[in-house]
């Protein structure tokens, strides 16, 4: 992960590259790395592998599809949802949320409605006093833990670096556009 | 009840409210009034101390005393109530906390706000976000009156007058003094109190049944008089389709409820970036859902150990059936344990109310200083007197809701709960879900979205059976009942959805590339937070 820290730094080393927050960029510490004091420290670190056993691919950079330094403050958003870096960053979490949301949405509602319409079904035993609506009822508990988890996971391996990265060059080109335009 | 409870109780609480006025001045020493300060606690809280707080906000005395009680009562049909209420914090996890976070400053109407010509959607975003929060309140003070009322043994209406007349002026002190901060250091306390309080109880009833829950089941069953059927849907909702079609709608209401409401969007502004607020969102899930978990054994426990009956003669609704747990719990009536026992939980269930409504008023107060004041009169509003418009505020709402809560004690607690949910769901989940997601939305679809929502929620409300046409109803006496269900949100919820979609493609503005960008841009890098 180091190196692709590296790679954000090159890409940085602009003639744009002045601000306090690039500095810290440079230093070596991990915590220190995102040299932003809102910003906590990650709670098990970057290096985090993904499911694959591989480090979670790093998007592009949105700088390097700047169009020049007359733009105006208001395009810069605009410029970078057309990057590539934004798209990526907003289909992973897309591709995660859309699913998911769909997911627990039909589960509950066929729970719901299974509990008011179907009460029969619900109250077959299953072993002792537990029934049916009983491990539904904890299968719900279950399965938001579980999403929980995973969509945690998810937004920390998949999004958070990525995201970070777009945030400071966000910033980076709003304070060039306001500087261009002043 | 004995006069020990009462005084061990009082003594109990009384220490809960020095504790909390001490943190309320102790904060307050070092204020520096900014609007930063005042609603978002300075945005500094650690996701730890967010995820409590926002477990002390939701967890409310509905769930701790009214739920438990539903299940001592209906078995099963009061768990149903439980899976809504956590299940619905996915909904907040997944589409609404890091975006918020990422796109506001201080209210939901911030985040529609940035993309939508601002003045109408503010105040429509700002009226709906003080009604959703002073029906939630009144829902609240009801529950400090009847409380009161059943734990301390008096009756007479002027004890419960005067109750909901000092918890409404504890939370003024609270909010209008220590702002964000003090609210959510109250918010903490209370949570770390009544999950301890929720814990010992559990471990009790557990240790009652030697560890083996089939047993407390089938005890709970036996003794409720229903036998298997306790343990299986219908006890409560299994009548005529009417009352099951309404308990979807409420279903749906608590669903998608929670993430509209605006005292807990406003918890995520406390913390300083996108991914503290989905880890504080984490930890309230993980808070929230053990809470929830240990209710229903206690709402089982309360109906093996005191059985329905005793439970139904003390409060029709079920609502002292924690606390009668506990008296049975500690060595019954008499018992120095069942003593000490019950007044702990008589004084977490107010530490709870307390904070609850700490919380309410702090969020209806911002959405009056934030978004209805600042956009009525804004040239001359600077962002320092929008704060001391605030502390005022949070006065004007402490006195209406003292005012409804006196007038509307007779309702039943849960139910108003409910009914802030589906209106939360319909006047401010569908406008919040277009704003983040839909590139094509404009003023109009925002200003419709809220008013589509709001106007059928209440016009339902008032049509239904609780407000008039049934024995139970507000006014039993007048027959303007034209709709059936009690919690409107079936059909409000989707109507706020349709609004706001109509308003949008009939509009004759066409939605601003750049902002949208800026709002998607922003609310997934959080570049340009606050």
């Amino acid at each position: 992960m180091q190196s692709s820290n590296d790679r954000a730094r090159g890409s940085g080393d602009g003639p744009e590259s002045s601000g306090g927050s690039q500095e810290e960029h440079g230093t070596p510490s991990h915590d220190a790395m995102y040299g932003d004091p809102w910003y906590d420290t990650l709670a098990s670190g970057w290096g985090e592998l993904d499911g694959a056993g591989m480090p979670a691919s790093v998007v592009p950079s949105a700088r390097g599809e700047q169009s020049g330094p007359s733009l105006r403050a208001r395009d810069v958003y605009v410029e970078v949802q057309r990057s590539a870096a934004f798209q990526e960053v907003r289909s992973r979490y897309r591709r995660f949320v859309v699913p998911g949301v769909v997911t627990f949405l039909v589960w509950y509602v066929g729970y719901v409605v299974a509990a008011t319409a179907a009460p029969g079904l619900m109250a077959r035993p299953v072993a002792g006093a537990v029934n049916v609506g009983m491990l539904a009822g904890l299968g719900q508990f279950l399965t938001t833990f579980l999403l929980t988890w995973a969509y945690a996971r998810h937004a920390r391996l998949r999004r958070d670096r990525a995201a970070l990265e777009l945030r400071w060059d966000t910033q980076e080109l709003t304070r060039e556009a306001r500087g261009g335009a002043s | 009840m004995t006069g020990g409870h009462q005084t061990l109780a009082l003594l109990l609480f009384s220490a809960f409210v020095a504790v909390t006025l001490g943190i309320t001045t102790w904060v307050s020493r070092r204020r520096r009034g900014s609007a930063e300060e005042f609603y978002a606690g300075g945005r500094l809280f650690s996701p730890m101390e967010n995820g409590f707080a926002i477990a002390g906000d939701y967890m409310s005395a509905a769930s701790f005393l009214g739920v438990t009680g539903l299940i001592a009562l209906y078995g099963y049909d009061g768990l149903l109530y439980v899976v809504g209420f956590l299940v619905a914090w996915l909904v907040v996890l997944f589409l609404v906390a890091e975006l918020v976070r990422n796109c506001g400053r201080f209210t939901l109407a911030d985040v529609v706000a940035a993309r939508m010509s601002e003045r109408p959607v503010r105040i429509a975003a700002g009226t709906s976000s003080v009604t959703v929060s002073v029906l939630y309140l009144v829902a609240q003070m009801v529950g400090a009156g009847s409380l009161v009322a059943l734990l301390l043994g008096r009756t007479g209406g002027a004890a419960r007058a005067w109750t909901v007349i000092v918890v409404g002026a504890l939370m003024v002190i609270y909010v209008s003094l220590g702002g964000m901060r003090a609210t959510t250091w109250i918010q903490i306390v209370k949570a770390v109190l009544l999950l301890s309080g929720t814990v010992v109880l559990t471990v009790l009833v557990l240790l009652r049944f030697h560890g083996d829950f089939d047993r407390l089941l089938l005890t709970a069953a036996d003794r409720s008089g229903h036998g298997r059927a306790f343990l299986a849907p219908g006890l409560k909702y299994g009548g005529s389709w009417t009352a099951r079609l309404d308990f979807i709608s409420l279903g749906l209401a608590l669903v998608l409820g929670t993430a509209g409401l605006p005292h807990i969007l406003s918890r995520f502004y406390t913390v300083p970036t996108a991914r503290a607020a989905r880890r504080s969102a984490v930890w309230s899930i993980g808070l929230i859902g053990g809470f929830y978990l240990m209710t229903i054994v206690l709402g089982l426990g309360a109906a093996a150990v005191v059985g329905p009956d005793a439970v139904r003669d003390s409060n029709a609704a079920g609502n002292t059936a924690v606390p009668l747990l506990a008296l049975d719990l500690g060595g019954g009536a008499g018992s120095t344990g069942g003593t000490v026992l019950f007044a702990v939980v008589a004084a977490v269930a107010f530490a709870t109310i307390l904070a609850v409504v700490a919380g309410l008023t702090l969020a209806s107060s911002a959405s009056v200083a934030h978004d209805l004041y600042a956009s009525l009169r804004r040239r001359s509003g600077t962002p320092r007197g929008e704060v001391v418009v605030a502390r005022f505020a949070a006065l004007g709402i402490g006195v209406v809701a003292i005012a409804l809560g006196l007038l509307a004690r007779d309702l039943n607690v849960a139910y108003l709960v409910g009914l802030a949910f589906a209106v939360a769901a319909s006047a401010n989940l569908p406008v919040l879900l277009y704003s983040l997601f839909w590139r094509c939305f404009t003023t109009r679809g925002a200003v419709w979205a809220v008013y589509g929502g709001l106007i059928p929620a209440l016009g339902l409300v008032l049509l239904s059976p609780v407000v008039s046409g049934s024995p139970d109803s507000l006014f039993p006496g007048v027959d303007f009942q034209y709709f059936p269900l009690q919690n409107p949100g079936i059909v409000s919820i989707p109507l706020g959805f349709v609004a706001g979609w109509l308003g949008t493609v009939t509009s004759a503005e066409v939605a601003d590339e750049a902002k949208y960008a800026e709002t998607e841009v922003r609310s997934l890098t959080g570049a340009g937070a606050a």
